[in-house]
């Protein structure tokens, strides 16, 4: 007779044949068999958050820093509802997360019972799927599949629901399948007909860009390089979105910067002017193509995407392929080398003027600011930042808001992977936890969370994980003591009415760092800026680095709104500074 | 409509809206047409009828009939978002009009009246397949098959003569002809 396991220990033994090294969670009533079978299985290494938030972002940037999927371990009732925001910001970036979640046991389901809630019922809209495990047969077979349907196609959150009777409920367990068909759903689905029609654009092309995005990151390290592989053999100008940085060197000079709200002048451009955009693993978020109808008007477009839906969404595409972003670009290359060995030579002379005119927009350099020799200044507290982390291999978390966009914008990144950012749900308290996920995942590596000091405040208790982990997180939070993305939508489109977006009573984040048994460092003053970065970065353990900066800083340059991505609102040292119309004002 | 200067919120071109018949079929199993229905609500789209059934006992599987209005791009992202779905096996789309397939809809309709208008009121029904399922001196059960509209302007007129109670099923659709849908 096989063998019968504890539902505990099919758990297990399942995150065992995934391959599982750490999971992120926090203990409670319904899940404590689970948390009982925790020590048969050394392998596994539970990281105890301090809320379960902080477990979801955790495990986003462990799967984001790694490419494998992070897991969380949270009880019943409040746990799940607290992992909620974790899992809708890992749902709308693309984020392969696996939570498992305590419920009560099968019979008190549907009674109200002490800290019972419809867990499945509410994550079922930020989850790609979920399940309900009212049968101690199906957790093998369902584990296994939340695994699958995690990873493949289009990564994202899904959710397993275990009663405490299932946990100690006994089955027999089986391994996972080799091969499984979720009814079709991971399929590359392009053609070489498709390929062939996407170089023959190319060839036509004269004002070509490639537009790429998290997808490319999602696709794996070696997307990446094929995808600089084929922006070389093309010659084409590039630019991001704010997931996909790094999958393109940022300081390669065909490389425009990100685009949309916060992007670079030459970025929106170019996307404006371009007779051809070529979209890799992006969708056409708000924030980057600002008024739909005056989106990128001369332009055929492609959109190369692993999911169906996003194509045609938000933008009428000429040329769609699914598929694997990885696969798309080899076949790409590989047909673009193969019908044409000169194309390199021949493009570059055909986009040679368009290059001149990127040139142009180049010498406005739309991400300047006026510097001071009295204030730090956030957008040079970034740029030291950079300059002085650059030369090791660092990963760089934020949370929302400014300091976020000054981050992607001047922090360049080389490689994939080395940036944590929540995009589309825009989760302010998603840099900590993500730090502590990165560390854990890469505990010799640098890993610093460029913070806010408002958005720090939503997780702050997480430096108390980095603490008893020994997790040397470096929390670079450039204090305005302003939530300043508010203000300043404030001071652009609300005649400077700072409603609630001032933090009259902040903590003393030096004296804090102590009280948390970590490390607290005050800059406050430009000149004490370089030593005091050297100084975080070569303690070795949790530092919070409070960096005192000008509150009056705005971030520029900005599409406003209601304006098309040719129609920039540039710095302070811009004269013809578009205003924001009465009308224009609803609509941010 | 008031020009907007939204980059955000305002449908610029808004297609023309028609209606579209959608056919799902899915695993048969807990929570599957919440899921179903919850992408309508969650995503803004809209549903005028829905009827679902298990069709296949040895598979397990449900047919999900939902009639939805819409733009082209709303109708196709629809298709899209169904077939992401984990137990969503295949996902059909007719256009109300599409005359290689069929539509239909049961009603029963509770007429209270006295024998007279009764009979007007099978009457009334003739076209549409009147079955009496249930019938006392002063009422009577009728069911009925037909299109949705037809149903519509049957229930209204019926009206008249003492309907006091209308059951629907919602439209459901079959493929004309030798063929099925794959």
């Amino acid at each position: 007779m096989p063998k019968l396991f504890s539902g505990a220990e099919i758990v297990f033994k399942c995150l065992e044949d995934q391959k599982v090294e750490h999971i992120f969670g926090y203990p409670g009533g319904a899940v404590l068999p689970i948390y009982d079978e925790l020590k048969n299985h050394p392998s596994i290494k539970h990281i105890l958050v301090r809320h379960e938030q902080g477990a979801g972002h955790a495990a986003e940037g462990y799967a984001r820093s790694t490419g494998k999927p992070g897991v969380v371990l949270v009880t019943s009732g409040p746990g799940a509802t607290n992992v909620v925001t974790a899992l809708t910001d890992a749902y709308m970036d693309s984020v392969p997360l696996v939570c498992i979640s305590g419920q009560v046991p099968t019979h008190l389901i549907g009674t109200d019972a002490f800290q019972e809630c419809d867990t499945t019922g509410i994550t079922r809209p930020c989850t790609k799927h979920n399940w309900l495990v009212k049968d101690i047969n199906d957790l093998p077979r369902i584990m296994h599949e939340a695994f699958e349907v995690a990873t493949t196609g289009r990564p994202g959150p899904v959710l397993v629901d275990i009663p405490k009777d299932i946990q100690f409920a006994k089955a027999k367990y089986f391994k996972p399948k080799k091969e499984k068909k979720l009814n079709g759903k991971t399929l590359n689905r392009f053609n070489q007909k498709e390929i062939d029609q996407l170089v023959d654009l190319m060839k036509k092309a004269s004002k070509p860009v490639f537009y790429t995005g998290g997808g490319v990151i999602n696709s794996g390290h070696k997307a990446s390089e094929l995808l600089r592989e084929l922006v070389a053999l093309t010659g084409f100008p590039i630019t991001s979105t704010l997931q996909g940085l790094g999958a393109y060197p940022g300081d390669d000079n065909q490389f425009l910067g990100m685009l949309g709200m916060h992007g670079t002048y030459e970025a929106n451009n170019a996307m404006h002017d371009c007779d051809l955009l070529i979209n890799i693993g992006a969708r056409f978020d708000d924030r980057i193509t600002g008024k739909i109808d005056e989106f990128s008007p001369k332009s055929k477009k492609v959109h190369i995407d692993i999911d169906p839906s996003s194509i045609n969404k938000i933008v009428k595409v000429d040329l769609a392929i699914v598929g694997d972003v990885s696969e798309v670009i080899k076949s790409t290359t590989r047909t673009l080398k193969k019908k044409n060995l000169n194309l390199e030579k021949s493009n570059k002379q055909k986009i040679s003027k368009w290059w001149q005119q990127i040139q142009k927009w180049r010498t406005k350099q739309s991400l300047n600011f006026i510097n001071s020799d009295r204030i730090i200044k956030p957008q040079h507290a970034v740029q030291r930042l950079y300059e002085l982390t650059k030369n090791q291999d660092t990963y760089i978390t934020t949370e929302v808001g400014q300091h976020q966009m000054w981050a992607a914008q001047h922090y360049k990144f080389n490689k994939p992977n080395r940036w944590m950012t929540s995009g589309g749900l825009g989760t302010m308290g998603y840099g900590l936890p993500a730090a502590i996920g990165v560390q854990v995942a890469h505990p010799k590596k640098l890993v610093v969370d460029i913070a806010g000091e408002a958005s720090i405040l939503m997780t702050m208790q997480e430096i108390s994980t980095a603490v008893q982990y020994n997790l040397p997180v470096k929390i670079f939070i450039l204090n305005n003591q302003y939530m300043g993305m508010v203000r300043q939508w404030q001071e652009l489109l609300h005649e400077k009415n700072y409603s609630e977006s001032y933090s009259e009573a902040l903590p003393d984040f030096v004296k804090l760092a102590e009280a948390y048994g970590c490390v607290g460092i005050r800059a406050e003053h430009p000149d004490e800026l370089d030593e005091k970065i050297e100084e975080m970065i070569n303690t070795d353990r949790p530092v919070i680095f409070d960096c005192r900066v000008d509150q009056a800083e705005n971030c520029y340059p900005m599409i406003p709104s209601g304006k098309p991505h040719n129609q920039m609102l540039l710095g302070p040292k811009d004269q013809e500074a578009n205003k924001i119309t009465g009308k224009g004002k609803s609509l941010v | 409509m008031v020009k907007s200067k939204s980059a955000y919120s305002t449908p610029t071109k808004l297609g023309k809206i028609d209606t579209h018949i959608i056919v799902v079929w899915v695993d048969n199993e807990a929570s599957v047409l919440s899921r179903v229905v919850g992408l309508f609500s969650g995503r803004g789209y809209n549903i005028e009828s829905l009827a679902v059934a298990e069709v296949d006992q040895k598979n397990n599987l449900s047919r999900i009939t939902i009639v939805t209005t819409g733009t082209p791009q709303v109708i196709e992202q629809i298709v899209l978002q169904l077939k992401k779905l984990v137990p969503v096996h295949k996902v059909g789309n007719f256009k109300r009009d599409d005359k290689k397939v069929i539509f239909k809809e049961m009603a029963l309709l509770k007429i209270v009246a006295n024998s007279n208008k009764i009979k007007k009121a099978l009457n009334a029904c003739k076209k549409y397949n009147p079955v009496i399922l249930d019938q006392t001196n002063k009422s009577a059960v009728i069911q009925i098959t037909a299109l949705r509209r037809e149903i519509d302007s049957v229930t209204k007129n019926l009206k008249l003569f003492g309907l006091v109670s209308a059951s629907r099923t919602g439209a459901v659709a079959m493929t004309r002809g030798a063929e099925t849908f794959n």
